[in-house]
């Protein structure tokens, strides 16, 4: 019971490989093994949205998937949105922009839930923007600044004329 | 935190998750989207000595069969909110799933996993009621399918079988002049609903009612059929005050049982609010012609 396994799983496209044991969550082996300390540990029950990855094109709840579940899997962390060349992703700059980033804890599950709203719908409105992101939680900035970030972005990456 | 410690298998079939599970026993569970089995276990609520993950198996299409629609299992909330077919044929499961927990738990949570959960404060196991829908079930006893409304036995708890696991979800498709609409509160957004409802209302050709179904959800151990609360519809036109008055009878005749989302007495004024709701907005859709003309 409880052996470990390896698993073998691309996280920001680097191959990892990890012997794990069946009741280790992806957030821990993300952090530990993976060193992608801005995937954050946050509620553990899939509520608070600070653990957010990206896992085969979706984000998700990386607390509420064992890390062996993720065999095989392509998973993007926050730091994947990163440029090769150091250079933010254009939402993360529209958070600095906007100071929608306090703490900084929620940032990471905020920028990737809300990238990916938009990859799926860019002419999100507002309102649904704050729907998509109804789960992410966040205790400092009281939402509006990053709800302006995102829809500074959003309204920014529509091609112009539009 | 972590679970107890357990021995995790990939099924690449129905047919082999059986065969796994009953090789190992009372400590083994499937595990589908995990997003309500995987925090019971890290809070240790349950221990399992073996998971079944079913991910390698065949989800399937959602696909309409002799007027049902035929959802696999395997079918995440995500796949309802956004499948073409879902949306034109009951509209009222994307409404409803889109009311779901978040957009993470979405992307992975399934129909099957909902169902089979049991919980009574969550979505799908009172629309399907209310609906009329049937799993189909795969155990070592070999399939059956059976009423929706007929494995809920308790909070967290069903008349399935040790093992047995729901295949599918059979939901028939709306007769003409049919509307279905769901309600719920919920104290913050994405949280379990305090209270919830479904409705559906079927019209005849003078614009009179023929038939209405309401199911409760969140007040009690189970779904909660009320329709022969609302039967004084049956046979008018489904105006405001017919409405009220229908909703009142389900209020003074509702066994709420006390849970942690307020007293029986605020749940039962918000049951006659939320069915208030849901079944004037299934009554205007079935006016309408919904769901080919829902917007």
């Amino acid at each position: 019971v409880n052996a470990r396994r390896r698993i073998r799983t691309e996280v920001n496209g680097r191959m990892i490989e990890a012997d794990v044991a069946a009741n280790q969550s992806l957030t821990e082996v993300l952090r530990t093994v993976a060193g992608a300390t801005d995937v954050k540990y946050g509620c553990g029950e899939g509520v608070c949205g600070t653990c957010c990855i990206v896992l085969n094109g979706e984000p998700v709840n990386s607390c509420l998937v064992f890390a062996v579940q993720a065999d095989g899997a392509v998973i993007t962390t926050l730091n994947g949105l990163v440029g090769d060349d150091g250079r933010l992703h254009p939402l993360q700059e529209a958070f600095l922009a906007h100071g929608a980033a306090q703490c900084g804890f929620c940032t990471a599950g905020m920028v990737l839930t809300a990238q990916w709203l938009l990859k799926r719908d860019r002419s999100l409105d507002r309102e649904q923007l704050r729907a998509g992101l109804a789960g992410n939680l966040c205790r400092c900035t009281g939402y509006v600044k990053i709800l302006d970030a995102v829809e500074d972005y959003a309204r920014r990456s529509v091609p112009s004329g539009d | 935190v972590y679970s107890a410690p357990f021995e995790y298998l990939r099924a690449g079939s129905w047919e082999e998750a059986v065969a796994l599970l009953s090789e190992h026993g009372e400590g083994a569970r499937a595990i589908a989207g995990g997003q309500s089995l995987v925090p019971m276990m890290m809070f240790r609520l349950t221990e399992l000595s073996v998971l079944v993950d079913l991910a390698d198996v065949d989800a399937g299409a959602i696909e309409v069969v002799d007027g049902h629609l035929v959802l696999p299992a395997l079918t995440r909330y995500v796949d309802l909110e956004t499948s073409a077919i879902v949306r034109s044929t009951l509209g009222v499961l994307s409404e409803t799933a889109a009311c779901i927990g978040n957009v993470r738990v979405r992307n992975r949570g399934t129909v099957g996993g909902s169902l089979a959960h049991a919980d009574p404060s969550v979505e799908l196991p009172c629309l399907t009621v209310a609906l009329g829908g049937r799993v189909r079930t795969l155990g070592a006893e070999g399939a059956r399918t059976m009423p929706v409304r007929d494995i809920f036995s308790g909070y967290f708890e069903t008349t399935l079988r040790p093992h047995e696991m729901i295949t599918a979800l059979e939901l028939p498709l709306l007769p003409a002049r049919s509307g279905a609409a769901f309600a719920e509160l919920t104290r913050r957004a994405s949280d379990f609903a305090s209270v919830e409802v479904a409705a559906v209302v079927t019209l005849d050709e003078d614009g009179r009612c023929c038939d209405v179904r309401l199911v409760v959800g969140a007040v009690a151990s189970r779904p909660l059929d009320v329709s022969r609360s609302v039967a004084g519809l049956l046979g008018g036109h489904v105006t405001d005050d017919a409405v009220a008055s229908a909703v009142s009878a389900v209020a003074a005749d509702i066994d709420i049982e006390f849970t942690a989302h307020g007293s029986i007495e605020y749940q039962r004024r918000m049951v006659e609010v939320f069915a208030g709701r849901a079944l004037r907005k299934a009554a205007a859709r079935a006016s309408n012609g919904y769901p080919r003309a829902a917007a």
